[in-house]
């Protein structure tokens, strides 16, 4: 029967607030951190979420006539208390697939996270999950070259790559900055990395920066037989500008370049990763700005998603904290999105934070990148939690070698081999690792050094953003 | 405060990627290495390149990757039976994973004439 108008303001939950909903195949779910404001009932503000996230505004208007809304609006359809936590509770709410553009993380999150975060009737809201299906996924264009071709590419096989930014991040001059990556990559690095605030300033303009570094690339690569790279940073103000660095990245031969995926925005991302993959140019993430919005608990989009956001969009590398570094990161948490990286099917998991069963099908993986106050001492536990298939980044655990970049890299690279050789020989690397790199520096000055350097830093800070357990 | 040896002319500056910053392995440290490829369920297979062409992707084949071969001193044997014919070639062993296909581990296990 045909439905009538009826002006003026209804309840949320009359129309989206479903309990009874099963979500099907193809919907896209997603897992809302929901903190009302003080007595406000939960169903009636997890519907709003879902409608404002959807369909919905705040008041009836005669044009919902015009459409067929019960089939295109978000729809609640669980809530859930928080573990140890009873400001807030879970909304998991279910988008009909066609509510979106194909291939488009964009217009996805404009809505899953745009005015609804807003709304008053909330204190805070979390994007913690969203489950995307495979149809979906599909649509999507993914890493360019993906993990196994990387491989290929950069004939690596059996161990962790090895990388170093080059520091100071900013200042330096074109030369110099290519003597900083020589250095590193005649030691035994396989990369050197831009700084994510590299772009082309008046100190050091992207095209001499591009010229210098090659240079570094060739001369290592003949001096020591292997394959290197750097990720040249092509984040510009435009993008315009940003496919101007990439082509001419591939015009001089660099095997990789860098895009920072936050702040330049997923609309340039994901051109630029199409770009990679029709030119066959590997890239690597960064995720400037990524802690403004996944660090808070109770406010914000959990870096999961953003994981997931950036193998839709697509990268071949992405920076996912080291758990044992100077920067944040649960572990658990981070060794959950490890998977979403990595894997092709990913289970629900609540103890690492993963809500959702998630399919990618054939779409490839990304490398974890693990970088930020890392040292020659946490190689043990970094090939324990991060495997073969990563990239391990310690920039001042290289330039800071008492001897240079080229004896620090040295180092690191000696440490990484001795660890997969115990680790293949089923030595437990956590328990073993100050012996195991104590019998690699027997062979190796540069290790010994650098051990004695380092042997103190540790970076033993709580978490901030814990996963949500009975912790009362 | 060292230098640190690396140049163009000296050829001990090349290397050989997985393990080649370690010491040679001894024959033991081998078997090691080749029953974590077996355990792993990877079809081990050598390979062999003139020092000059180290760099390029395709090496020769030493026969066909041993498919299910699970026996270490096999494939040790296939190894120095590489080596003697080539002696002044690079040789390598590889776990080809045929799901991720992608060589899951490669490692040069005797080294020619470096140039």
């Amino acid at each position: 029967m045909a439905k009538v108008y009826d002006a003026g303001v209804k309840d949320y939950r009359e129309t989206y607030w479903m309990p009874d909903y099963t979500p099907k195949e193809t919907d896209i779910l997603a897992c809302f951190k929901v903190t009302p404001q003080d007595g406000v009932p939960r169903e009636e503000v997890a519907a709003a979420v879902a409608a404002e996230s959807s369909t919905g505004t705040w008041t009836t208007v005669w044009t919902d006539l015009l459409t067929d809304l019960d089939h295109y609006k978000g729809r609640c359809y669980a809530i859930e208390d928080v573990p140890g936590d009873d400001t807030c509770f879970y909304a998991f709410i279910a988008y009909p697939i066609d509510l979106f553009e194909e291939g488009s993380v964009v217009n996805i999150m404009t809505s899953l996270v745009g005015n609804v975060f807003g709304f008053k009737a909330l204190r805070a809201l979390r994007l913690e999950d969203i489950r995307f299906p495979i149809a979906y996924v599909m649509t999507c264009n993914g890493p360019p070259q993906g993990i196994q071709l990387e491989r290929d590419i950069l004939n690596k096989y059996g161990r962790p790559l090895l990388g170093c930014t080059i520091k100071p991040k900013l200042g330096l001059s074109a030369k110099n900055y290519g003597r900083a990556c020589y250095e590193g990559l005649r030691g035994g690095l396989d990369f050197t990395k831009d700084d994510e605030n590299v772009n082309s300033q008046p100190f050091m303009r992207w095209r001499a920066r591009f010229d210098f570094v090659m240079e570094a690339i060739h001369k290592a690569e003949a001096e020591t037989g292997e394959r290197k790279g750097h990720y040249l940073n092509v984040t510009a103000a435009t993008s315009d500008e940003m496919m101007k660095r990439a082509e001419y990245a591939k015009e001089i031969g660099a095997p990789i370049i860098m895009h920072d995926y936050i702040t330049g925005g997923w609309s340039a991302n994901t051109q630029l990763a199409k770009w990679c993959q029709d030119n066959g140019m590997l890239l690597h993430i960064h995720r400037a700005m990524h802690a403004v919005l996944d660090r808070n608990p109770h406010h914000g989009i959990h870096f999961r998603v953003l994981t997931k956001i950036l193998r839709l969009s697509g990268g071949d590398h992405l920076h996912s904290g080291t758990v044992v570094g100077k920067l944040e990161g649960d572990r658990e948490a981070t060794l959950g999105w490890i998977d979403i990286m990595r894997d092709s099917f990913i289970k629900e998991d609540r103890s690492r934070g993963i809500f959702f069963d998630q399919d990618w099908g054939a779409m490839p993986g990304v490398m974890p990148v693990a970088s930020g106050g890392i040292h020659v001492w946490h190689m043990p536990a970094l090939v324990n939690i991060f495997g073969d298939d990563s990239c391990l980044q310690f920039g001042g655990g290289t330039l800071g070698h008492p001897w240079g970049n080229a004896a620090g890299a040295a180092a690191n690279r000696v440490a990484v081999e001795a660890c997969v050789e115990a680790r293949n020989m089923g030595r437990e690397l956590e328990k073993e690792g100050k012996d195991i790199l104590q019998s690699a520096a027997k062979h190796s000055p540069e290790l010994a050094i650098a051990m004695e350097t380092w042997k103190e830093i540790k970076f033993e800070f709580d978490t901030v953003d814990k996963i949500d357990a009975a912790h009362k | 405060m060292n230098d640190y040896q690396s140049s163009l002319s000296n050829t001990e500056s090349r290397k050989f990627e997985t393990f080649s910053y370690l010491p040679t392995m001894t024959d033991e440290q081998t078997r090691q290495q080749i029953q974590y490829i077996v355990d792993k369920g990877w079809n081990p297979s050598i390979e062999h390149t003139e020092p000059e062409h180290a760099s390029d992707s395709y090496w020769y084949m030493w026969k066909l990757p041993m498919f299910g071969e699970t026996d270490v001193e096999a494939i040790m044997q296939e190894l120095d039976n590489c080596h003697t014919a080539h002696p002044d070639n690079h040789v390598r062993l590889l776990g080809l994973d045929n799901f991720a296909q992608c060589a899951g581990t490669s490692m040069v296990i005797y080294r020619g004439q470096t140039v």
